[in-house]
């Protein structure tokens, strides 16, 4: 296969991992923004979502469709109340200092993952597609009889893959007119301008947070969910999100909802390209120190405008 | 002259506790040991600068690859090899406190955490040297320090002591000296100990290569006295761990990470019989540290029975 095909497919397996990481790092992104509080255990609520919808599809059986259609509103739902209650119990009581929610989001992680571990092993388990037609993409070639299209042998992309990337950008739609158009957006928009200013005027702060918290979290599982028909559920899979929404949120403006969509559309993209050229643990260590670089010179991020 | 007992006492009953423990907890203590000493570097920046860094893994490994790779690829001997270990140390300490230092609070965490995530990388992708995850086994030739083989259980025991020993010392001399009290008020109000004339940027530097030095001098003798050099050690588990033992022992005490080490790893050690899932155990206890006991241990004691506890 020559290189423009090449890196037809790299782009399409990137806009896929956009997609996902989009949605993964506005959650992260929401719950800094509003909260201040970086949360260390949002890839193992991705993880959570991935594993839930593994139960959800597999104790419902019957066609894919409907497993997965179930897993896709349950599993954001459960994973959005567990985080709710652990802000409540934990981080409220730690009075959000930025800190100690840290360190206490630390030990969540190792919490949720080792309780999956215990409950769930340590096997990755695949999640079956509700559909997935194999489409194959035409390329134009010049050869002896002038321009002609021909079909690739291995360039192509599957329905469901279009479909995730469909689905995130509707997703990412609805956040936004939650965040800009809804009494919803504006309470928490209030909340994270000035939080002894919103509780003066009647706002529920800590009821505010708490739906934050689990709306972030809901996020990283919605994600989850619709990648784990690509990549399957394993207990250990929360680490690599983690890194990369981090990536995304420090680089778009840490709590800046559109400099975060950016971010992971230029990382999702470049991941995929640059993965195709370097090999993986390259590209990941020249991408951890680039974002160390830009928290060091460039706090506010490469898009944002004021500090954060 | 209290303190100064009570820390000498402790070594004393260290030294005593070689001729009386059996095999198995012979062996656990000089682990506990070597794996305090990077506790107590790790406390001089946490606990008394006040500087939360999530990626000590780097120095300890620093220190530990430093002294294996010498070993292994120049064939140095066992004492200048674990000076090599601690010179890498302190330059890679010296090297990131330039950069992470120009940063503070939440971003100076994560920062520590990508850089260490990088280092660890870094050993992975270059693995025909490093052996990346699967690690390498350090010949026995190695681990000759001045005719003392250290392999040896009981000469193990003694140099973990030694190290740790050293530590101790180094930290309460270090606590009580003008540098350390600078230290702690850069942790209570640097913008008042700027005021006051200090540079707070050089003692924070000083802090975090100092730490980073211990840390990368205990990552040394746990490579030689145990003998295997492996990547998981420059994961971000590592860099948990020292966090944890300091939070569970008491931040800005000088005893506090051994106790908390020596706590934390028989509470791990304990329940790994039960469990594959022994890191619950560490999550729990970071949640409820946070929660209920902020001081740690002897953050507790000297809150309630002895003021001055250093």
């Amino acid at each position: 296969m020559d290189l423009g095909p090449y890196l037809v497919l790299a782009t399409l397996e990137g806009a896929v991992t956009a997609a996902v990481l989009a949605l993964t790092a506005v959650g992260l992104s929401l719950v800094f923004g509003v909260m201040r509080v970086v949360n260390i255990a949002h890839g193992e609520f991705f993880m959570l979502g991935a594993v839930l919808a593994w139960w959800v599809a597999t104790s419902l059986g019957g066609h894919p469709a409907l497993g997965f259609g179930a897993a896709l509103i349950a599993a954001p739902l459960i994973v959005g109340a567990l985080a709710m209650a652990a802000d409540m119990t934990i981080l409220k009581r730690l009075d959000y200092d930025p800190e100690r929610t840290i360190v206490a989001t630390i030990g969540l992680l190792y919490i949720i993952q080792q309780l999956t571990l215990m409950g769930y092993g340590p096997e990755a388990r695949p999640v079956e597609a509700p559909f997935n037609t194999r489409l194959a993409i035409p390329w134009f070639e010049h050869g002896p009889e002038g321009w002609q299209m021909i079909w690739p042998w291995g360039l192509g992309t599957t329905s469901y893959k279009l479909v995730v990337i469909g689905a995130a950008v509707l997703i990412l739609c609805g956040v936004w007119a939650v965040m800009a158009r809804s009494r919803l957006g504006l309470v928490m928009r209030a909340t994270q301008a000035d939080r002894e200013m919103a509780q003066a005027f009647g706002i529920p702060v800590e009821r505010v947070y708490a739906i934050t918290f689990g709306l972030g979290a809901g996020l990283a599982a919605l994600a989850a969910v619709l990648i784990v028909p690509i990549q399957q559920a394993h207990y250990l899979m929360g680490a690599d999100p983690l890194l990369l929404s981090f990536i995304v949120v420090i680089i778009g403006g840490l709590g800046s909802l559109p400099g975060t969509v950016l971010a992971a559309v230029l990382i999702g993209l470049s991941d995929g390209i640059i993965s195709v050229f370097f090999s993986p643990t390259l590209a990941k260590i020249i991408a951890t120190l680039l974002v160390a670089l830009v928290l060091v010179f460039r706090p506010q991020g490469l898009f944002g405008k004021r500090a954060a | 002259m209290r303190a100064l007992a009570l820390h000498l006492g402790l070594l004393a009953v260290l030294l005593a506790l070689h001729f009386v423990l059996p095999a198995y907890h012979h062996g656990n203590l000089a682990r506990v040991m070597v794996l305090a000493s990077f506790a107590m570097g790790y406390n001089i920046l946490f606990g008394y600068t006040g500087l939360l860094s999530l990626g000590h893994a780097l120095f300890f490994a620093a220190g530990m690859y430093g002294m294996g790779m010498s070993v292994q690829h120049l064939g140095l001997s066992a004492g200048s090899a674990l000076v090599l270990g601690v010179l890498a140390g302190a330059v890679v300490s010296g090297a990131l406190a330039l950069l992470a230092l120009r940063t503070s609070g939440v971003a100076f965490m994560i920062v520590t955490l990508m850089f260490a995530q990088a280092g660890y990388l870094t050993i992975l992708h270059f693995s025909e040297w490093t052996r990346g995850d699967e690690g390498f086994v350090l010949a026995q030739a190695g681990r000759m320090f001045w005719g003392v083989d250290l392999s040896d259980p009981n000469a193990r025991y003694l140099a973990a002591l030694m190290l740790f020993g050293i530590c101790l010392m180094l930290s309460l001399w270090l606590v009580r000296a003008p540098f350390g009290r600078v230290l702690v008020a850069i942790r209570e109000n640097e913008e008042r100990v700027r005021m006051l004339g200090y540079d707070t940027f050089a003692h924070k530097l000083a802090a975090l290569i100092l730490s980073g030095t211990m840390a990368a001098a205990a990552g040394a003798a746990y490579g030689i006295l145990f003998g295997y050099v492996g990547a998981s050690f420059a994961a971000v588990q590592y860099s948990i761990l020292p966090l944890l033992y300091v939070l569970l022992g008491g931040a800005g005490t000088v005893l506090g990470p051994f106790i908390g080490t020596l706590f934390m790893f028989y509470l791990i050690d304990l329940s790994s019989g039960i469990t594959t899932a022994y890191m619950l155990i560490a999550g729990i206890a970071l949640v409820m540290l946070t929660l209920f006991a902020p001081q740690g241990i002897m953050g507790e004691l000297r809150r309630r029975l002895w003021k001055g506890l250093p």
